[in-house]
């Protein structure tokens, strides 16, 4: 049962070449059972294998395919490696995949292109589904690089607008700047360890690598270049909100729920590399934390709905980094899944509401349509919950977890517990803005907005209702692959502390209902504070981070290449051609056509000969 | 025998294509492609020989044997490689040129199988001074290709192309000429073969300057910074199918060059010389890609791409252990596909639209969605997406060069960020974006049919198995690679001598 | 031997003539004239010859004279020939105005 897992993979990568080698003359019936059917299979396949891989007790499986190449002691196989923490993984990305592609069908209905959307979509399921199965860092790295290229493809799904293909450009090409990193950092593994093959290297490491030496803190550094990369977190978080350009299902599969979570599934896979290094691990937590906050931020000042759950998710994956880096793999593991669930319950509900108002997306024109639009209303209350950590919800569990651990740590644990915390309370207020924005208050516009019909999207929105409700009670399977990691005492921590991590989120809540909910404060008379225009405007733009990449690499790099276009290079060719020119021009002025002068001049040259003859 | 063969029949087939035109016009390209296909054919059948002495095929004859001139012609698995992809290539250019080329088609076609068979002759002679014959055999027939068929600055692209190449083999011929004359000097007879002049020794200063002339030669051709300034203009220049052959085939003979001559045949030299090697691979890189990013026009950028493609082979041998030089292989071939694929593109839209400014064109996909699908495959396999061909290429000479020089690796990877920059920028350009035919006659805007589809399917088929399955490319360059790196086991290998 | 004349007078008078067909050679708009002053210079050779060929008692000075005198006829036969053309194609025979060859 569990080598079928070659078949996971296999239906994606079959339904891609069907919908590309049909070049979209497939009817929209056809594709949309083709697309969504492939990854349903892949889920059932995923779904028999969970249940054999429990049952036989197994630590981990692998399923060789064949041997990719073979060079020089270089051997990186195509071989599919299956423990718990991929097999969470693949539940997830095929489970919450097809639920997204079921949604899909309906969303894209009326898209001219919708075999290409799926073209792309199953393409991505395939390259997400071997970097988590893939049993060494190179196919790891082609899934990577894989799911980079369909980001890139789906964010610049609608090509007529510039600006989506800007996005997706940027996207593609600030991942790139960690995808390198990360090459950089497997050419060093393999020079050092001789091997990409993830276990052996891990066990390699732990062998030869003394715990903070420098060769794996460097090495860890590397691989985080290439997390924070994917996964959107300082200082490569900027093309994530850009990435937004997309279709909206692409935010939930993509952009939520898989591919930006690929940075926390390595650091998870490579545990053993960070516990090597401590300073790097910490440095994890820390960028989690950063990252988390300044997301939060910048969630409160946002108008687009989908950028606001942009930051949110940015934000969230600093959750998950903390929890990596405090660590707490499993914890960042389980809240990658919970996220899985609400993230792409929020998005897919945005989604639904935007459909809705004719393809709206600034808040502050919607307002007052809990009424027109039920099931958005519901998405968002249950994935707002879920999101914000509302006790018993999926994402209570998970962040709690992750928060526990944080205080665990010796000496700045207090300090990531407390910005987690501080943390939680934005989400809170961002969250609860947006629902209340949203759905209460007056009507600003849209009054005749129409709950979309059809099962195909109302379907995934329920399951992901339940499984946001209820997902926190899901058992993962993680105990074996991180167990000499993680302790497993039970977390003892005060009540008071308890208090304060369930009540600030809360806290949050209320503060929304204040502003946006009740209208007995005005987010009008905050802003009219000193100040406070140009920290919404800093905020805002994200702290500014794109105007500073703009100004240390992307200018000076356009501008280098707008003055250097006709290479300098050539104008040294070009001034030899010159010279020689001109030394042929200075010959040419003594062929003057006059035969008196060439006979004066051979006459002189004659007398001077005998001249120099006689002399010497 | 077989590859006297190869090579007659090319010079033989090109002399026909040139004289059938008088009978049928449409007839030089039916015998090319015959030819063409008959080479492949016979090429195929020497995957199946077994090496003797390392060699898959050998022939040898005197020629002059009074300055130990002879006609010596070896194939090993690495030579056949390329040979294939010559081959290949040429078929694709001939594929490419079927409807281009209407004038003077029968002397088109004459002047493709020479510069064929003179690339065939470089990769197939032992023999330096006949390897040197051959060199510029291939070199003048594209002076013509480029000079009669070219486009609107036809004469200047052609003649810097010949002016380059021929000042660069002048001298590379001088450093085979000095070369000779010291195996003279220490054995007392004149010998031009590969295996006589491994053994000469010379003082260290000569070797260094010998093996600088082979360098000059080869990084002239391969293209190399500084020395690549040719390229973009005989690119942007020449007609679709000699671009398919210059950056296909033509700019591997460079490559090829220094992994068969100029390193093994001054190891110490080339030890000390493959820091700065490595070096101008690393600014060729980066610099190339840089420009490529600035161009308007699509073949100009293409060329500036491959200058960028071709410093991950230079960096892969002058690092000389197996993996890079894998890698230098595997890109050399990798790139040979998708370069060319790239080309033909390039060509295709200019044959349709008559132009070649990408800021003319934008929002293709609505229009030619074949055509753009096929560009974006094939701009994705030029950065470098794992699972294509020019990953394994690329990340294996990086892989190896690590080993050998860390610094300049690091620097070099960053190759591939610029890589997607450039290759992003030409799909945003040219196939999205809004549609708009102000600058062309947009009813002759067609997309591929499904002859030039034939083409692009057998490249893109090539691209995928190099891409997951290179081990049967691997396998064959193995043993030649194997036995460069062990005849100079005693030599100081050249990676020791590095930081 | 006839009252010696002394080898420098001959001498001097091929130098004479020499640098006056030069002269003319050069001053000349003619090519008429031009050709004259050259057939000056060639005969000035041959009488250098001459000289040369009485003072060391050889023929061979005398063999030159007779090479030159053949080359002379020739020159002239081709150059006259060559001058009519000229004159027929562009009508004149002044070489300031036949500059075709300027580079």
């Amino acid at each position: 049962m569990l080598d079928l897992i070659w078949l996971l993979p296999t239906f994606p990568l079959l339904g891609f070449l069907i919908l590309a080698l049909a070049e979209g003359k497939l009817a929209k019936g056809p594709a949309g059972w083709i697309g969504a059917g492939s990854i349903g299979l892949s889920f059932a396949v995923a779904a028999l294998v969970a249940v054999s891989f429990l049952q036989s007790g197994l630590e981990s499986h692998t399923v060789p395919i064949w041997t990719w190449m073979s060079v020089a002691g270089f051997d990186p196989g195509i071989n599919l490696y299956l423990d718990g923490l991929s097999l969470v993984m693949i539940l997830v990305i095929t489970g919450v995949g097809f639920l997204i592609h079921v949604y899909s069908t309906g969303y894209m209905a009326d898209d001219p292109d919708f075999s290409r959307f799926f073209c792309y979509m199953n393409l991505f399921v395939f390259a997400m589904l071997l970097l988590v199965l893939g049993d060494n860092l190179l196919l790891l790295y082609l899934g990577w690089e894989g799911v980079g290229l369909c980001s890139y493809l789906l964010i610049g799904f609608w090509y007529d607008d510039p600006y989506n293909g800007y996005a997706a450009r940027k996207a593609f090409v600030v991942t790139r700047v960690g995808d390198t990193a990360m090459a950089i950092g497997l050419f060093l593994l393999f020079a050092q360890l001789g091997t990409l093959n993830i276990q052996d290297m891990l066990h390699a490491a732990e062998a030869e690598w003394a715990v903070g030496s420098a060769l794996p803190a460097i090495t860890a550094l590397l691989l985080l270049g290439g997390a924070v990369g994917k996964s959107a977190q300082l200082p490569l978080q900027t093309w994530l909100p850009d990435a937004m350009a997309g279709p909206t299902p692409i935010s939930a599969l993509i952009h939520a729920a898989t591919m930006v979570t690929a940075g926390v599934y390595l650091i998870a896979r490579t545990h053993t590399l960070f516990e090597l290094a401590p300073n790097v691990q910490l440095l994890v937590a820390w960028v989690g934390l950063i990252t988390l906050l300044m997301a939060g931020f910048t969630a409160m000042t946002q108008n687009d709905i989908k950028r606001i759950l942009a930051y949110s998710t940015v934000s969230q994956i600093g959750y998950m980094f903390l929890g990596l880096g405090v660590g707490a793999w499993s914890g960042a593991i389980f809240h990658l899944m919970t996220h899985a669930f609400f993230k792409a319950l929020l998005f897919l509900g945005a989604g639904a509401v935007i459909l809705s108002l004719h393809h709206e997306q600034d808040i502050f024109r919607m307002g007052a349509k809990r009424k027109q639009l039920p099931v958005g209303f519901l998405c968002f209350l249950i994935g707002g919950l879920a999101l914000t950590a509302f006790p018993y919800t999926s994402g209570y569990f998970s962040k709690d977890e992750i928060l526990i651990a944080a205080l665990e740590v010796e000496g700045q644990g207090l300090w990531l517990w407390l910005g987690g915390v501080i943390g939680a309370f934005f989400t809170g207020i961002y969250t609860f803005r947006l629902f209340f924005v949203v759905f209460f208050g007056e009507s600003r516009g849209h009054h005749d907005a129409k709950e979309v019909k059809g099962l195909n999207i109302a379907l995934p929105l329920f399951i992901l209702m339940a499984l946001s409700l209820f997902g926190g009670w899901i058992p993962v399977p993680l105990d074996a692959v991180f167990s000499h990691g993680a302790e497993h005492e039970e977390h003892h921590i005060s009540a008071f502390m308890h208090g304060v991590m369930i009540a600030l989120p809360l806290f949050g809540i209320a503060i929304s209902y204040l502003f946006y909910g009740s209208g007995i404060l005005s987010a009008e008379k905050l802003m009219s504070l000193p100040g406070s225009r140009a920290l919404h405007r800093f905020w805002n733009s994200g702290w500014g981070m794109d105007r500073l990449y703009d100004f240390l690499f992307v200018n000076p790099f356009l501008y280098l290449a707008r003055v250097n276009a006709k290479d300098i290079i050539d104008a040294f060719y070009d001034m030899l051609a010159a010279l020689s020119r001109a030394g042929h021009l200075l010959i040419v002025r003594t062929q003057t056509g006059y035969l008196r002068w060439y006979v004066l001049s051979m006459a002189a040259g004659l007398v001077a000969l005998i001249a120099v003859g006689v002399l010497l | 025998m077989i590859l006297t063969l190869l090579i007659a029949l090319l010079f033989i087939g090109g002399l026909l294509a040139w004289f059938s035109e008088r009978i049928n016009p449409a007839l030089p390209r039916w015998i090319a492609l015959a030819v063409l296909a008959i080479e492949l054919l016979l090429m195929l059948s020497l995957l199946s020989a077994t090496p003797e002495n390392g060699w898959l095929a050998a022939y040898n004859h005197a020629w002059l044997p009074r300055f130990g001139i002879s006609l010596q012609f070896a194939v090993d698995g690495f030579s056949l490689l390329l040979l294939l992809l010559t081959a290949f290539l040429g078929i694709v250019a001939v594929g490419s040129a079927w409807s281009e080329i209407t004038e003077r088609a029968g002397f088109f076609y004459f002047n493709l199988l020479w510069t064929l068979a003179g690339v065939v002759g470089i990769f197939t002679a032992l023999d330096l001074f006949l390897f040197f014959f051959f060199w510029e055999v291939m070199l003048i027939p594209m002076y013509f290709i480029i000079a009669i068929w070219g486009h609107e600055n036809k004469f200047y692209a052609a003649k810097k192309f010949f002016i380059f190449t021929q000042v660069s083999g002048l001298i590379m011929l001088v450093s085979i000429v000095v070369l000779a004359w010291f195996h003279y000097l220490q054995f007392g007879f004149f010998s031009f073969a590969y295996q006589d002049l491994l053994n000469v020794g010379m003082n260290r200063s000569m070797e260094m300057w010998v093996m600088l002339g082979f360098f000059i030669g080869f990084a002239t051709k391969l293209p190399s910074v500084p020395f690549h300034n040719w390229l973009p203009d005989a690119h942007s220049q020449a007609p679709s199918a000699g671009s398919i052959i210059l950056a296909g085939v033509l700019l591997k003979t460079g490559a090829y060059g220094l992994v068969r001559f100029a390193v093994p045949l001054f190891p110490n030299a080339a030890a000390e010389f493959a820091p700065f090697a490595m070096t101008l691979a690393a600014i060729s890189i980066l610099y190339c890609a840089k420009v490529a990013f600035a161009q308007s026009d699509i073949k100009r950028l293409i060329a500036y791409t491959s200058v960028s493609h071709m410093g991950f082979v230079t960096l892969g041998v002058y690092a000389w252990n197996e993996l890079a030089l894998q890698g230098a292989v595997m890109t050399m071939l990798a790139h040979g596909l998708s370069s060319a694929a790239l080309f033909m593109l390039a060509g295709a839209l200019q044959h349709r639209i008559h132009t070649r400014n990408m800021h003319e064109m934008g929002g293709f996909w609505g229009r030619v969605p074949r055509m753009s699908a096929v560009a974006l495959f094939f701009s994705i396999a030029a950065l470098g997406m794992p699972g294509l061909g020019n990953f394994i290429g690329e990340f294996l000479a990086l892989l190896g060069a690590f080993q050998a020089n860390q610094v300049l690796t690091i620097i070099s990877a960053f190759g591939l960020i610029f890589a997607s920059v450039y290759s992003l920028w030409v799909i945003q350009k040219i196939f999205h974006g809004k549609y708009s035919d102000n600058a062309f006659d947009g009813s002759r805007l067609l997309d591929l049919d499904n002859r030039e589809m034939a083409f692009y399917a057998a490249m893109m088929a090539g691209l995928v198995w190099m891409g997951v399955y290179p081990q049967s490319f691997l396998d064959l360059s193995a043993p030649t690679l194997q036995a460069l790196l062990e005849s100079q086991a005693g030599a100081a290998a050249v990676g020791a001598l590095q930081p | 031997m006839m009252g010696a004349i002394p080898v420098e007078h001959g001498l001097i008078l091929a130098g004479i003539l020499f640098s006056l067909g030069l002269i003319g050679v050069l001053t000349r708009r003619n090519i008429v004239f031009v050709l004259m002053s050259l057939e000056v210079m060639l005969n000035a050779c041959g009488l250098a010859f001459i000289v040369a060929g009485s003072r060391w008692e050889q023929a061979d000075g005398q063999i030159m004279f007779v090479l030159i005198l053949t080359l002379a006829a020739a020159e002239v036969a081709v150059g006259l020939g060559l001058i009519i053309q000229m004159y027929r194609r562009f009508q004149t025979v002044d070489i300031n105005v036949l500059s075709e060859l300027k580079g």
